[in-house]
């Protein structure tokens, strides 16, 4: 029975747990969310491939699964081809002003924006 | 135990093969259901990652962490569980999927304080005694924060029913199918990644 390994599983998900909140309070700025969305990323991969046993599934199942991964990303890359390049974007935004010129006080004031 | 073929599938594997596929492509579509949750949540704190810092920090990271923990060993239980059905431990089985459904319920009533602290705190949108973002960027963390993890607690509870259901039925004469309670179990193991993605997101994008 693979009680064994699902316990170690477990264990493991939990180190992971600890890991992400401990990243969360290390100064290396934006590395912090790379980090957390990687060890999410390494838990689900464990739930998915040992608790859901993904690893003994037929092909057509993992198929299944792989698809909804492809779709997410997909998705998130259209999004991303978006957002990332509108106007006000992080991206392509220069020294404070953006490509219609310095906020007025009246669009600063309709939005708070980061530096 | 000896698991029934029925029509049209002519050998029990293929059957096997056919419900766990209408489960996982259920289940596909649940991720992309809260996929474009997440999605909005990351472009939010792409625009605004001052505001979504600061309303992130606000909300309560001890009830969020041990909210996770208590769904991994709930996870870990049901999968127990389904292993105990496949070997006939049935009464084993029941117990596994009983206290998972308690861990279920502990999730949410820890979840429900959360939001009744939320609430005080002023960070509910359009509800408690006074409002107290601090800035639109944050009003719209707590705008997806309450959308995306009520989402989620509408599928634990799903999920409670289904589990305390298996665990009921596991006591009388026709237990459900090996299968059957594979694929419970296949859900509430999505609920637990839909949780893994939410919890650094929401609570640790300080």
């Amino acid at each position: 029975m693979g009680l064994r390994r699902l316990l170690l599983t477990w264990v493991a998900l939990l180190v992971l747990l600890s890991m992400t909140i401990a990243a969360s309070f290390l100064p290396i700025g934006n590395w912090r969310q790379l980090a957390n969305m990687a060890i999410a990323a390494a838990k689900a991969g464990l739930i998915v491939w040992i608790f859901m046993k993904m690893r003994q599934e037929t092909a057509l199942v993992r198929l299944a699964g792989v698809i909804a991964a492809v779709l997410l990303l997909v998705l998130g890359s259209l999004l991303a081809s978006d957002y990332l390049f509108r106007i006000d974007s992080p991206l392509i935004r220069i020294d404070g002003s953006n490509a219609r010129g310095p906020l007025t006080p009246d669009a600063a004031s309709s939005g708070e924006r980061s530096p | 135990m000896t698991t029934l073929r029925h029509e049209p599938f002519l050998d029990i594997a293929r059957q096997r093969e056919a419900d766990r596929l209408g489960m996982v492509v259920f289940l596909a579509s649940e991720a992309m259901l809260f996929g474009a949750l997440v999605m909005g949540l990351l472009a939010l704190r792409t625009f605004q990652p001052a505001p979504f810092a600061a309303a992130s920090e606000r909300l309560n990271l001890l009830a969020g962490s041990v909210n996770t923990a208590v769904l991994l060993t709930s996870s870990l239980l049901v999968a127990i569980g389904a292993e105990a059905r496949a070997l006939n431990r049935n009464r084993l089985a029941t117990w596994m999927l009983g206290i998972a459904a308690l861990l279920g319920i502990a999730f949410l009533i820890i979840k429900g304080r959360e939001y009744y602290q939320e609430y005080g705190e002023g960070l509910m949108p359009g509800a408690g005694p006074y409002q107290d973002f601090g800035s639109p960027g944050a009003r719209m963390f707590m705008d997806g924060y309450f959308v995306a993890t009520g989402l989620h607690a509408f599928h634990v509870l799903v999920g409670v029913a289904m589990l305390a259901g298996c665990a009921w039925r596991l006591r009388r004469s026709d237990p459900p199918s090996k299968v059957g309670i594979e694929n419970v179990g296949l859900y509430w193991h999505l609920v637990d990644v839909v949780w893994v993605f939410l919890f650094p997101i929401l609570y640790l994008s300080r």
